[in-house]
């Protein structure tokens, strides 16, 4: 393992995030306590409880996956991106680093970032309800399982784009309607049979159900289920990461 | 001189159908600067490229210092620093670290000693805490060298070093080369100036259309293929070349005051004495004598006509 080279990526990235600190923690920041000051407050007043959990605090777990999905992809997509846009990419390509390598460090960072601001949230969170977590050991592994599974899709994502529309186009078409529709808000249980069918091909479904479940000891789906879906997750996209470099798919001519 | 860098039979197609690299052999000796020649889209940086495990071949291998590219591929890269044609650098990071990070890339535990020295020797450390965007093209030049000197290589990769380099920095480049292989390190560069190569190189490779169309010593080929051209001034003009002289091939220039000879330098005689005496018989007197070697470029460029 050429863990020198691990270490110079992953602290490239993290310099990267550093320096544009005010724009990956602020902007989260603002739209959680934007989020707690429309449902929280003004909506949710009015909505009763969810699973005996007030609607302010059931929506925390939501709230956190909302970012620690968007901020997985976009900060590993772009990571990635980046240096093939401006060919920089050249220096990791004749470097003596493996594929495993690449991704470790690439995603560790991009992963690292989220679960940041995953946490940062959190503590936002905390200031508008009661902040209670029922399973800590469970929340920490569905904050750092998730992190992980979608800075890989955001690699996947960062090694397709061939500009910058597509790269922005998947997070803002794809994973923030998931988001919302897989039980950020809202239980998939109060939905009628047919969309909670529906709702059940949603992904993001099984993530945010595991995480509430961490708080409240309730979920959607069981955890067993959550947890599963999850690893599957995890695992599929890290056989389209190795497809990838085993094939050189837009990155090796 | 023991090879470092082995090619052999080494081709690249790209998905286009496009054959960048026809069944290339070539071997690099330890310790020289190599110079590999050819027009736009010859296959110079695929060469490189495929080298430096950016571009896979299709066929055939490479060895660095014995180390399958391939097979052995951190030993093989390691050894290798690379310095692209195109100026690309992460423009908002600042100098220091990201010769720092290239450094760590290589797998080379932090050294801001050595680091120091490369950015001083590239007459950068006034720079090192700016950012990259704030540089000058010759800078960025500069800049990419000492990323690929970062983790002390053993060959350098000089793709194009000084494509749009002013004059004085590209005599400052031409020393620091030199200083590079006299302390050890392989040098191979790709140029489109040829006076570069004159200068620089101990031999020169010319690639065309994906081929090696010829490696020779640099001062061989010019003894081998460099024609000598012999310039007449004559003290009268002359409205024609008198067919007593016909033999000799000779052009005439400047309005009729000039007379043109090429020989060949290999020849046994140059045929410079029977051409002195057959002007005197002819009644042409003159009044001086001019030889002039062909260059590089005159080479270059007519072996790549014979190619096409």
């Amino acid at each position: 393992m050429n863990f020198q080279a691990i270490r110079a990526i992953y602290s490239f990235e993290m310099s990267r995030t550093r320096r544009t600190l005010g724009q990956s923690i602020i902007s989260p920041v603002i739209s959680t306590v934007l989020y707690f000051i429309v449902f929280g407050s003004a909506i949710g007043g009015r909505i009763p409880e969810i699973d005996g959990v007030s609607y302010g605090a059931f929506i925390v777990p939501g709230l956190v996956m909302l970012s620690l999905l968007g901020q997985s992809v976009s900060n590993a997509s772009f990571g990635i991106y980046f240096p093939r846009f401006t060919g920089t990419i050249y220096e990791l390509l004749s470097a003596p680093v493996s594929y495993l390598e690449i991704v470790v460090s690439y995603v560790g960072a991009a992963a690292t970032k989220s679960i940041v601001i995953g946490v940062i949230i959190l503590a936002t969170a905390g200031l508008f309800v009661p902040l209670h977590i029922l399973h800590p050991g469970w929340m920490i592994l569905f904050l750092v399982l998730t992190a992980i599974t979608f800075s890989l899709l955001g690699f996947i994502l960062g090694i397709w784009a061939d500009g910058f529309e597509k790269l922005q186009m998947v997070p803002l078409l794809i994973i923030t309607p998931l988001t919302f529709l897989g039980g950020s808000f809202y239980s998939i249980n109060i939905l009628p049979p047919f969309w909670k069918t529906v709702s059940l091909f949603n992904p993001v479904v099984y993530l945010v159900s595991g995480f509430r479940w961490s708080f409240y000891g309730v979920g959607d789906v069981s955890l067993g289920i959550s947890l599963g879906m999850t690893l599957l997750f995890l695992v599929a996209f890290l056989a389209i990461v190795a497809w990838i470099f085993k094939t050189g798919y837009r990155i090796k001519a | 001189m023991n090879a470092i860098i082995s090619i052999t039979n080494l081709s690249k197609s790209y998905a286009t159908g496009f054959q960048a690299l026809k069944d290339v052999s070539l071997e690099i000796r330890k310790g020289e600067i190599f110079a590999l020649l050819g027009p736009n889209g010859a296959g110079k940086t695929t060469l490189i490229s495929t080298t430096c495990g950016i571009v896979r071949p299709t066929s055939g291998s490479v060895t660095v210092d014995g180390h399958d590219i391939i097979k052995d591929y951190r030993a093989a890269r390691s050894l290798i620093g690379l310095v692209p044609q195109e100026l690309t650098t992460d423009a908002f990071e600042s100098v220091w670290n990201t010769v720092s990070f290239s450094r760590g890339l290589f797998g080379k535990s932090p050294n801001p000693a050595h680091i120091e020295k490369v950015l001083r020797d590239l007459s950068l450390w006034d720079k090192k805490d700016n950012r990259i965007m704030t540089l000058s093209g010759g800078m960025k030049r500069r800049l990419l060298i000492a990323k690929a000197l970062s983790h002390e290589p053993k060959i350098l990769f000089l793709d194009e070093p000084t494509a749009g380099v002013d004059v004085n920095l590209r005599r400052d480049m031409w020393a620091l080369v030199r200083a590079l292989r006299d302390s050890g390190v392989t040098i191979i560069l790709t140029t489109h100036y040829i006076d570069e190569a004159e200068e620089m190189a101990d031999r020169i490779g010319v690639i065309n259309q994906g081929e090696i169309i010829l490696v020779e010593n640099k001062v061989e080929l010019m003894h081998k293929l460099g024609r000598k051209q012999l310039t007449v001034q004559l003290h009268q003009a002359i409205e024609y070349v008198p067919e007593s002289l016909a033999a000799y091939r000779l052009e005439l220039m400047t309005d009729g005051t000039e007379l043109v000879y090429r020989y060949d330098t290999r020849a046994d005689q140059t045929g410079i004495a029977s051409l002195l005496a057959a002007l005197g018989k002819a009644g042409i007197d003159f009044k001086d004598l001019q030889t002039k070697q062909s260059s590089l470029e005159d080479i270059f460029v007519s072996l790549v006509r014979e190619g096409q």
